[in-house]
């Protein structure tokens, strides 16, 4: 067999490379033919959409009939619209609370976990429990633990002589604001715990050696060891952390849905509510817009934190 | 990181200087603080479960027995929500959507991270800065245009609005995962197949994919949870009772005023998370690899 095949392949000429070879081994051809799933989605699902929905907020279009262009009006009526400023401020105080409160809380638990532990590995696992289960199903659950005849909380406390009546949780504007903040934070902590803690693992215990034979505090080993050297890895999980905190909608749609009086509307949530449930397309567009800046904001705070880091590591 | 570095991580025992704690002040400093913590994160599954299988006279009737415990448990809610609701159908939609979704965007990233890291096209590294900042797009800014999009292409109120609409969220992050597991396969293995006559393909699938293992499932299983944990394209490109996702669908069924609700409203959300939480049990390791390594990168 091999002996017939040989002189066979010996005798045909070198081909010259046709256009279809050029197509299937010229680096920046190959490469276009690898991106294009990942471009037909990115494109016709996300980069299109995005640049729709900036148009849409410029026109008048409601459900089932298309706009035309109106100019800057929906931006006027959104900006002069007291909801719309509510809106904000809700989404500013709960995005700056919940984004504190869960860099602290996941902080401290990850030096917690970052501790010589019995069952490390099995503690680690449940920590991250909150994060898996999906937003809606464990909101369902704090719903009914905010319970305003029902709640567990409020039972508990009475049970211990500390109340005598029902903690109206949701139904109250400021303690509906710190209970989504809490549920909010509740969710959150284990993401930004378990990141950390990894980030906490590549810091080397020879620098805490040394720091504890120079004398230091357990407090100035946190603030020139663990700190300086989290700081990138802090910078990206805020900048998440952050991003999706400010475009929050299913805990809110679920706990409280705005409520009471708007007091827990989000941008998010308004843009939904005008959106698909008003039918004003064109309005609600220009709420979600309006986020856009905002999210630029957090985009530029993970840019320079990401500098920072390549300055670290001795890069230029 | 590789899922090796992880587990090398959790298995790390190394005492550093903890030797120097006295246990009085590890339980003060250490464990207490920690048992707080994780009564805090736990406790609301607790009450999600015990609520799913407590009598309905003692779910608001807290006076004769203690609510935090239940000498009675019934499957009562259970068995109402799997045979008099429509139930295991959105348990269904919901695998369905998640699994055919994942499938297809890690199919579109490993070919785009392929590309990005190893054909090296001419802007790929551009190309590689745009995925992550499309990674920065949150679904809540895109929902309104997507519908009408949704709407132009006939898919509104089919699965496929969702199919086709949850790889933009996967694909922007499991690209970035795979090109730094893609970075870290040996340069030298594929040249010696080039050199063998082997095409880009035929070396992405018998070389690189069997070596990225790891990475494919820590990425498969991330999706997965953020498929299933989708909310608002599923509340707003769905509107047939019977093509909803679980957490869409539990959210509109069970919400129609009845004191006794709760009990099937938990068993639902019990029922709806126990997949996923027994899938990440048998995946941890790469699970938090995935969420470490896409910070990381």
């Amino acid at each position: 067999m091999t002996e017939a095949a040989l002189p066979q392949s010996r005798r045909a000429p070198i081909r010259e490379a046709t256009a279809w070879d050029r197509l299937k081994t010229n680096r920046n051809w190959l490469g276009f033919w690898f991106m294009v799933p990942a471009a037909a989605f990115l494109i016709l699902f996300l980069a299109y959409p995005l640049g729709l929905g900036i148009w849409l907020s410029f026109t008048d279009t409601r459900i089932g009939r298309p706009g035309e262009f109106i100019g800057i009006e929906n931006y006027e009526w959104v900006l002069g619209d007291r909801k719309f400023q509510d809106a904000v401020f809700n989404t500013l105080f709960y995005t700056t609370i919940a984004s504190i409160a869960k860099f602290a809380i996941g902080l401290y638990l990850a030096i917690l976990l970052n501790h010589h532990l019995p069952f490390k590995a099995m503690i680690r696992a449940i920590v991250l429990i909150p994060f898996i289960v999906p937003t809606v199903l464990s909101a369902i659950a704090f719903w009914w633990i905010f319970d305003p005849t029902f709640s567990i909380i409020s039972w508990t406390l009475k049970e211990m002589g500390w109340r005598t009546t029902n903690i109206n949780f949701l139904g109250d504007t400021w303690n509906a604001r710190w209970s989504v903040i809490f549920a909010n934070v509740w969710r959150g902590v284990p993401f930004i715990a378990i990141t950390l803690l990894a980030g906490l693992q590549t810091v080397p215990p020879s620098l805490y050696e040394a720091a504890t034979l120079d004398g230091a505090t357990r407090w100035q080993m946190f603030r020139f060891i663990t700190y300086p050297l989290l700081t990138p890895i802090i910078a990206v999980v805020m900048t998440f952390s952050v991003l999706f905190t400010f475009t929050d909608f299913q805990l809110i749609k679920v706990l409280t849905n705005g409520g009471p009086a708007g007091a827990t509307e989000l941008m998010a949530t308004m843009s939904y509510n005008t959106a698909i449930l008003g039918g004003k397309i064109g309005e609600g567009a220009a709420v979600s817009t309006a986020m856009i800046p905002f999210l630029l904001g957090a985009i530029m705070i993970s840019w320079f934190g990401l500098q920072r880091r390549k300055w670290q590591q001795g890069e230029d | 990181m590789s899922a090796a570095e992880t587990r090398a991580d959790i298995t790390d025992n190394r005492e550093g200087m903890s030797y120097l704690d006295t246990l009085p002040r590890r339980v003060v400093t250490v464990y207490i603080p920690l048992f707080l913590i994780m009564f805090v994160l736990l406790f609301p599954f607790y009450w999600m479960g015990l609520t799913a299988v407590k009598p309905k006279e003692e779910l608001v009737d807290f006076e004769r027995s203690n609510p935090f415990w239940t000498w009675a448990p019934t499957f009562e809610h259970i068995y109402d929500l799997i045979f008099k609701t429509e139930y295991p159908r959105w348990l269904w939609n919901t695998m369905f959507i998640s699994v055919v979704s994942t499938v297809l965007a890690l199919i579109a990233s490993v070919f785009a991270a392929y590309a990005i890291v190893r054909v090296r096209y001419k802007g790929a590294s551009t190309v590689g800065g745009l995925i992550f900042l499309s990674y920065l797009v949150p679904p809540s800014i895109l929902f309104i245009p997507l519908s009408t999009v949704v709407y132009q292409y006939g898919l509104f109120d089919t699965p496929f609005a969702l199919i086709l609409t949850y790889p933009t969220i996967l694909i922007p992050f499991s690209t970035w995962l795979l090109m730094g597991y893609f970075k870290t396969i040996p340069f030298e293995l594929e040249e010696c197949a080039l050199i063998d006559g082997a095409s880009r393909f035929q070396i992405l699938m018998k070389i690189v994919l069997p070596l990225a293992v790891p990475g494919l499932i820590s990425a498969g299983i991330f999706c997965l949870t953020l498929c299933w944990n989708e909310f608002i394209y599923a509340l707003t490109f769905i509107n047939t009772h019977a093509n909803k996702t679980v957490p869409v669908a539990i959210v509109t069924a069970f919400t129609d005023g009845d004191q006794y609700r709760w009990g099937s409203l938990m068993a639902g959300a019990l029922v709806g998370s126990l997949p996923l939480v027994i899938l990440y049990s048998f995946f941890v390791e790469y699970y938090v690899s995935a969420m470490t390594g896409a910070v990381k990168e």
